[in-house]
């Protein structure tokens, strides 16, 4: 590392190493036509997602729009409950601000029909059981907390039957069927 | 739930974020924590307060700091009538690039006056240190206009 040269003035003394620097934005957040639709529903415990008018994709949660073709999406379609975990991940390091109880699992959920995954958290498992393709099913708060917010599933838990082969599981198999869009 | 009212959330994004400063910046911080100022010196002589690692135009590594004065001038300054929660200062205050005598570039910082009609662009001020300093820019708790100040 270069030598930096300083007054002597500061010769000796314990040198600063690191600074505190928090950030915090505060914002109002209000969704568009697509969050909105989701979330009313959401509300009623049904989780909607979108259908690509190119090829029929559907995408969860809604967005108002199939990014692979920059078209709209107007079609909602209610979806299953149930899915399976595309990839997966165990945290056992705490992050500040994050009062989860360690260790615990981050997984891309793949509703059954949909085809993309979002990110959620996984619970009532051990995380050596985990594992790519395995079935899961929402987990809601109780009815009378049921919300329009994003926080109405607690967690995904593991609902048996057979996994998804692998090859098969979360995105892969929509490489498999070229439904990815052009990303030569 | 009435359907027709448009959805809306207070939505909070907080980092509680530990950077580790470098040499450079470190001893800028170190500096401030002794109640001094450092700059860097470029090969041609100028002075860069605050200090940055490498020359921001020929991208040479810069190793030569310097103490700089505690007092300087107003460069360019707006009036903050009203700091907004996360703001350092609570009250109204000019937020102004003061360049520090001995200094070629200026430095973002406040200046603590009442009344914008108080400023001007061109005043000399001082720094006011914090009663304890830890080695962060907050160790300065802003400028005050030379001569009107009694502390």
């Amino acid at each position: 590392m270069t030598e930096i040269h300083v007054p002597p003035l500061l010769d000796g003394v314990e040198p600063v190493q690191s600074v505190r620097t928090p950030i915090r934005m505060e914002y109002t957040f209000t969704p568009g036509v697509a969050a909105q639709t989701y979330l009313r529903e959401f509300g009623n415990k049904k989780i909607l997602g979108n259908v690509s008018p190119v090829d029929g994709a559907i995408l969860v949660p809604p967005r108002g729009a199939d990014p692979r073709h920059g078209v709209l999406c107007e079609e909602f379609v209610e979806m299953p409950h149930t899915g399976h975990v595309g990839s997966y991940c165990v945290t056992n390091v705490p992050i500040p601000g994050r009062e989860l109880d360690l260790p615990y699992i981050s997984a891309w959920i793949f509703l059954d029909g949909a085809d993309v995954g979002f990110l959620n958290l996984v619970a009532e498992c051990p995380p050596e059981e985990c594992r790519i393709g395995m079935r899961v099913e929402a987990v809601w708060k109780p009815d009378e907390e049921i919300a329009t917010t994003a926080e109405n599933i607690l967690y995904w838990k593991p609902s048996g039957g057979p996994d998804i082969p692998f090859e098969e599981a979360g995105v892969r198999s929509w490489h498999a069927r070229k439904k990815g869009g052009s990303n030569a | 739930m009435e359907s027709n009212e448009r959805l809306s959330a207070p939505l909070v994004l907080e980092y509680p974020f530990t950077r580790t400063t470098g040499p450079v910046i470190g001893a800028f911080m170190t500096g401030l924590r002794e109640r001094i100022v450092l700059g860097i010196k470029r090969q041609d002589g100028s002075v860069l307060v605050p200090p940055t690692e490498y020359d921001p135009e020929t991208s040479q590594p810069l190793t030569e700091m310097v103490e700089v004065g505690q007092t300087g001038e107003v460069v360019t300054w707006t009036w903050v009538q009203e700091p907004r929660d996360q703001s350092p200062w609570d009250s109204p205050h000019a937020l102004a690039m003061i360049k520090l005598d001995g200094a070629d570039t200026p430095l973002l910082h406040a200046v603590l006056v009442d009344d914008p009609t108080l400023l001007n662009t061109g005043d000399r001020v001082r720094i006011k240190w914090r009663e304890e300093t830890e080695g962060h820019i907050k160790d300065i708790e802003g400028f005050l206009p030379i001569g009107e100040e009694n502390d």
